[in-house]
């Protein structure tokens, strides 16, 4: 099922209208597709995130203002002048809101991306192997689960000194344990299964089970975790911007946050808005996220 | 493995904290020598200036010139002894520094965790009664909000509106300017702990309720809740005692692993509300690049995690009488 996959992507698509719809069954793909457009807060979710892919890509150059000059009256209200006000020496926040966004979604999305894959190393390996790998592993998973991961990420990226690469690199380090611990639970189920047997005893090898037999099956829920874990990468480098401990060269929602901080009682505006920003993308990927489990649990569809 | 095995649960437990908090301790002491400078260059620094000799001088009082294995063990003795270093930039031990700045923490986390057990269980519970009631779809929608929303920014709407809209709550700090005597002390506390502990508690009311509710759906499907109903309970009796008896277990095991990130969060609140705690010092001492502080903090964070981590553990084993038996 897994392997028909590419091939339907890549189909022109006169040549997917073509066989009569009653012909075959629907791909599972599709299936799970359908289920999830047929959710309204999953679809409504994907809907706000294009939005506001959509706004940070080509808003600041359809808006064409500076985010970093000063062009209005420091600390003036929304609609004064300007549509969401300035910050405390006279920057647009829409401006930086537009271009704060693209620093954000590129380190969430990343840092994501490098949670998942150690978590999913570290899981598949204890997962697989079991007995005192397993131990071993799961002690180490342990430690960095229970450690204060925001207070690490911060010590990190202060001792390396901040960057895009070094903020990544301390989100990904700090928060895969989750995910890690999720993907050993689902190579336990499923390395028992009989297809898992069949294979390993038509020989295949180990990393050919586990990544090309195991790990396909165990996807659904690490999929799930994945919305979640891309949440709180962007929450996370949030909070890290806010601290003062982003790329200093680099506008994010947290830092415009953060530097108006002292301010937050004269200019609402100026926290408020970029604030509302990140809640938004988050709960898009939320709403996203849930949209996907239910899609993927059948139990949910039978409910749906 | 073998002698994990002969003693009791609780033994394998805090033996199993000692060894985490060790590694803590090597992780910071690797952090150390990533960090940039060492203490014999920021005394250079502050005298002006030194030679060659006095530094040599220096770094051998300070081991320095040993191998970094020695080193290890050097600090490896005196983070056992309570020596964790000395802050430049505040000028004291950073024991001391710790040791004055924990309890405001303690007191802010512990209450932002009972705020939100309390009512992220009871919320999940409510909406687990109709699951397609109002109440429910309202404890979802508040959940989802809480999740996604920064933890910092919910503090400072919070604060905006205390401040300046509605000011019952006092929005800075941990003490009025004029201290109170007696029981007006502790009631001044508590009031400017409303609005850091409330803002703390909302990621993690959000999380329980969503736990409470899927745990809650789940027992009160079983069949000894059928029985209950069956016998003629009250449906209150059903589900705030029976069911909720076994509902709470998973939240009492994501207790504490969620010490961890109650901390993390505590940085930001601290920060937002300028509460005197070991957060606030993190911030200033990441602004002040302030290191044996800023790892001094992680270490002694880290341990009180464990240890709380620990005697949940511990309590948990001793409530479920399933798990009294059960392999650590």
């Amino acid at each position: 099922m897994m392997k028909s996959d590419p091939m339907t992507d890549t189909l022109p698509p006169q040549a997917e209208v073509a066989p009569p719809p009653a012909a075959k069954p629907d791909h599972p793909m599709r299936e799970t597709m359908k289920i999830f457009l047929r959710n309204k807060s999953a679809a409504g979710g994907l809907i706000l995130l294009l939005a506001i892919l959509f706004a940070t890509v080509f808003g600041p150059s359809m808006y064409g203002v500076d985010p970093l000059e000063m062009v209005w009256v420091p600390l003036s209200p929304p609609g004064d002048g300007t549509p969401l006000g300035t910050d405390y020496i006279g920057r647009d926040i829409l401006a930086g809101v537009l271009v704060g966004g693209r620093v954000t979604l590129i380190v969430g999305a990343v840092s994501a991306i490098m949670t998942i894959v150690i978590g999913i190393l570290v899981g598949a390996f204890a997962g697989f192997f079991g007995g005192r790998t397993d131990v071993a592993l799961m002690k180490f998973t342990e430690f960095f689960q229970v450690l204060p991961s925001l207070l690490l990420a911060m010590v990190l990226v202060t001792i390396f000194a901040p960057s895009l690469f070094t903020i990544i690199l301390a989100i990904g380090i700090v928060g895969w344990a989750q995910v890690a611990r999720l993907t050993r639970a689902e190579f336990m189920r499923i390395g028992n299964l009989e297809y898992v047997k069949a294979a390993r005893a038509a020989g295949a090898g180990n990393a050919y089970l586990m990544f090309r037999v195991i790990l396909p099956g165990s996807l659904p829920p690490i999929i799930v975790a994945s919305a979640l874990v891309t949440g709180s990468s962007i929450l996370f480098e949030a909070g890290l911007s806010f601290l003062g401990l982003g790329d200093p060269n680099q506008l994010t929602w947290g830092l415009i946050i953060g530097q108006n901080q002292n301010y937050l009682l004269d200019a609402w505006w100026t926290v408020t808005c970029p604030g509302v920003a990140i809640f938004l993308t988050v709960l898009a990927i939320s709403l996203i996220g849930d949209g996907i489990n239910d899609a993927l649990n059948p139990r949910a569809r039978k409910r749906a | 493995m073998d002698i994990f095995r002969k003693m009791t649960p609780t033994l394998t437990r805090l033996l199993e904290a000692f060894l985490l908090v060790m590694a803590v301790v090597i992780l910071n002491f690797l952090l150390i020598q990533l960090a940039p400078g060492d203490p014999v260059e920021v005394i250079v620094g502050e005298m002006g200036g030194a030679s060659e000799e006095l530094i040599a001088q220096l770094r051998a009082s300070y081991g320095l010139d040993r191998p970094v294995l020695e080193q290890l063990f050097i600090y490896l003795g005196k983070v056992l002894t309570g020596d964790l270093g000395y802050s430049y930039y505040f000028n004291t031990p950073v024991l001391d520094l710790l040791l004055q700045r924990m309890p405001a923490t303690i007191l802010l986390v512990l209450s932002a965790l009972v705020v939100a057990v309390v009512l992220g269980t009871f919320a999940g519970a409510l909406s687990a009664k109709k699951p397609d009631g109002m109440g429910s779809h309202l404890v979802t929608l508040f959940s989802l909000v809480g999740y996604s929303a920064p933890v910092f920014w919910i503090g400072m709407m919070l604060l905006i509106v205390f401040a300046s809209i509605w000011p019952i709550f006092p929005v800075s700090g941990m003490y009025s300017m004029r201290r109170p005597d007696g029981i007006g002390y502790y009631l001044d506390i508590a009031h400017h702990l409303v609005l850091p502990s409330v803002t703390l508690a909302t990621i993690y009311i959000a999380y329980y309720s969503r736990l409470a509710r899927t745990s809650m759906i789940e027992v009160l499907g079983q069949d000894y809740i059928r029985t209950a109903r069956a016998k003629g309970l009250p449906e209150n009796k059903v589900i705030w005692k029976h069911g909720l008896k076994n509902g709470l277990i998973p939240i009492v095991t994501m207790i504490g692993l969620q010490f961890g990130q109650l901390f993390a969060g505590a940085v930001l609140v601290e920060t937002v509300f300028n509460w005197p705690g070991l957060g606030r010092l993190a911030y200033d001492s990441i602004l002040r690049r302030d290191y044996p502080t800023l790892l001094g903090i992680l270490l002694f964070s880290a341990v009180l995690v464990m240890i709380a981590n620990a005697l949940t553990d511990i309590a948990y084993r001793r409530i479920d009488p399933r798990m009294r038996r059960a392999k650590a």
